[in-house]
């Protein structure tokens, strides 16, 4: 064990020590510990005794009062990596010696105890938890997450830092606890912060008519969209941009203080606090789209094209329409088959065919 | 006490590279190790304007938007967004281009932030248009035989966002460095697509004032002003237009000396960051003089 961490833990028990099981004083010039694993009380005579007697304990109570960083929110998270509520020493230091792995979004966490008791964590996507290192290409810097962010595995660019379509194949084998709350806060901004606040009952969410109140400008126009008759436009909204399949928030936001939406706010680990930029820019084009009156469109389709157009749809809205292969010609949303259809219904305006307004 | 930074920028929903001025002047700031934390946020990205403040743990926070101009973004959104009390746009005693700072709480996290005015309209924002000139032409004396056009949107979105470029141009043209300096415009007289009537000199350094390259500076502006047909093809810098050379500099927010505009918001806030300044001003180019003329 290191020195320092020992005088550190001796100077701190002349005030008394009780954090993480293991309480401490300093009594007639000897060391006085109890531990929960013991039912008795210790008399140590100097500090050598004391690091040989305790070295888990003093090394947790030095990472936890030296070395995490003390703001809470970042300390509770780490506290949380390692379920330290929960799991006592000395018990704690033998999983983290086979290693903790946690889930937060697509980021997987892996904290372990190096060679020294120092712990050191592992993050990389969660897609890569069993890959092998070698694989895997390795950062250290916490704002490279940022680059990381920037961009899906198709190199298309990501607006929306939480949306499930982070890359894999990196990762960021030994960083610090510092270093890996600054990781985290780059690739997902604000979920450590928000979490905490959640976990404390104090979460400030802003619900959507707070949201669409406070807009100006370009985007003040989302507030004629509520008209007061119900808030199934905004089920839509949620449904559309919300869902886990969109973004890995747990939408906490409703429609307002009284009133919940119906649709599920989704099982993520960290909270959404309110409606986000992406939302507002999608609910002002709604705003201007569904403000146009319904009109009757009449043409016929065979059910296999009705059926088709249901598959184009579902294809787009899933994201799942590059998945599908050239010459998978059974596959409504398959490309022959779009252009088929289009060419048979579609006249030289681009017009379903036949198409008579009525 | 630690002290952070966070920057407030626009980003945006469909553009990779809109934030990467933010980062890269962020990063050159982090790296003197001025404050305690650097932080970006966004109106389009993340962390967003409504949550940057909770990322980092200071309890003082020096705000400085990223923005050109006073006005729309400075004295309504970002304040309202960051839930910053008792703000009035009264408290920077601006014309429209001379804000300084305010201090306030922040509602949300009771951060004490000094919000500053936006770098556009910092005087140092001339030496950084300057030097902007200078990465363009390869020439750090260039302004002898050379006019300089400062390029903006024009009043079509906000009145102020006309009087940045004037108020730099203006500057810029008093220290009588380059033959001519005029201000030219996307949607209003002068117009950018007019460049070449506008000057006498043989060369024209076009630089518009924007924070990063996007629609405006790459395709917009070059197409404008007839170095291409189409800006996906690219063009030469210079390029030859009705006889001038025009030496292109795409926007003045992607110079690396904009980061001491940052810097310089802040310190005229209260911020220790002197040592901090002369570094970055020393490794962008910026030499070591004092802002200013």
């Amino acid at each position: 064990m290191d020195d320092t961490h020992v005088e550190a833990f001796a100077e701190a028990a002349s005030d008394g020590i009780a954090f993480d099981g293991i309480e401490a004083a300093v009594e007639g010039g000897r060391y006085v510990v109890e531990t929960a694993a013991e039912s008795e009380t210790t008399s140590i005579a100097d500090l050598d005794g004391l690091a040989a007697s305790y070295p888990e304990y003093i090394s947790n109570w030095y990472f936890w009062h030296a070395k995490a960083p003390q703001a809470e929110p970042r300390w509770a998270y780490l506290r949380w990596l390692e379920n330290a509520e929960s799991t006592p020493i000395p018990d704690r230091y033998d999983q983290l010696r086979e290693g903790l792995t946690t889930t937060w979004g697509e980021l997987s966490i892996t904290v372990t105890l190096d060679e020294d008791d120092e712990r050191v964590y592992d993050l990389r996507h969660v897609d890569d938890t069993g890959t092998d290192a070698d694989s895997l290409d390795a950062y250290d810097d916490p704002l490279d997450a940022r680059t990381l962010a920037k961009h899906d595995d198709r190199d298309r660019y990501r607006p929306l830092k939480t949306a499930p379509t982070l890359q894999s194949g990196w990762m960021f084998p030994e960083l610090g606890p510092t270093e890996l709350v600054q990781t985290v806060d780059f690739f997902y901004p604000a979920t450590i912060s928000n979490w905490h606040r959640d976990r404390e009952g104090e979460l400030d969410v802003t619900h959507w008519r707070d949201t669409v109140d406070r807009q100006t400008g370009i985007y003040g126009v989302v507030k004629t969209w509520d008209r007061g008759d119900g808030y199934e436009h905004v089920n839509w909204v949620a449904e559309a941009c919300c869902d886990d399949s969109q973004c890995l928030k747990r939408r906490e936001w409703q429609y307002d203080e009284e009133t919940d939406l119906d649709v599920d706010g989704g099982s993520g680990e960290f909270p959404c606090r309110e409606p986000c930029s992406l939302v507002i820019a999608g609910a002002r084009q709604w705003t201007k789209l569904e403000g146009e009156t319904s009109q009757t469109y009449e043409f016929e389709l065979t059910p296999s094209e009705k059926e088709q157009i249901e598959d184009i749809i579902d294809a787009v809205a899933d994201g799942e329409a590059d998945d599908i292969r050239e010459a998978d010609i059974y596959e409504g949303a398959n490309r022959y088959r779009t252009r088929f259809l289009r060419a048979k219904l579609f006249d030289d305006e681009g017009n379903p065919g036949g198409e008579t307004e009525q | 006490m630690d002290e952070a930074l966070v920057i407030a920028a626009h980003g945006s929903h469909l553009n990779a590279e809109s934030s990467t001025p933010t980062y890269d002047h962020a990063d050159t700031i982090r790296a003197t190790g001025a404050f305690a934390e650097v932080r970006e946020s966004f109106w389009k990205e993340e962390p967003s304007f409504r949550e940057a403040l909770r990322t980092v743990d200071a309890d003082e926070v020096y705000l400085v938007p990223l923005f050109i101009s006073e006005g729309y973004f400075t004295e309504q959104v970002i304040p309202r967004e960051f839930r910053l009390e008792d703000w009035d746009p009264e408290l920077w005693d601006s014309d429209g281009t001379s804000a300084t700072n305010a201090t306030l709480t922040a509602e949300d996290t009771d951060q004490t932030v000094h919000y500053c005015g936006p770098v556009g309209t910092h005087d140092s924002m001339s030496d950084v248009i300057v030097q902007r000139a200078e990465s363009v032409t390869g020439d750090s004396n260039v302004g002898e035989g050379f006019g300089l056009a400062v390029v903006g949107h024009g009043t079509e979105r906000n009145e102020n966002s006309a009087k940045a470029i004037q108020y730099h141009a203006d500057r810029i043209r008093e220290r009588d460095r380059f033959d001519e300096v005029q201000s030219l415009f996307m949607d209003e007289d002068p117009e950018v697509d007019d460049v070449a009537d506008y000057f006498e000199s043989d060369d024209i350094v076009v630089v518009p004032l924007f924070i990063a390259d996007g629609f405006h500076t790459q395709e917009d502006i070059p197409e404008d002003m007839g170095l291409t047909d189409d800006y996906r093809t690219g063009y030469d810098v210079p390029t030859t237009v009705e006889g001038h050379d025009i030496w292109y500099a795409g926007a003045v927010g992607t110079e690396p000396l904009m980061a001491d505009v940052v810097l310089e918001r802040a310190a005229d806030a209260g911020a220790d960051v002197s040592s901090a300044i002369e570094q970055v001003r020393e490794e962008t180019g910026g030499g070591t003089t004092a802002a200013g003329d």
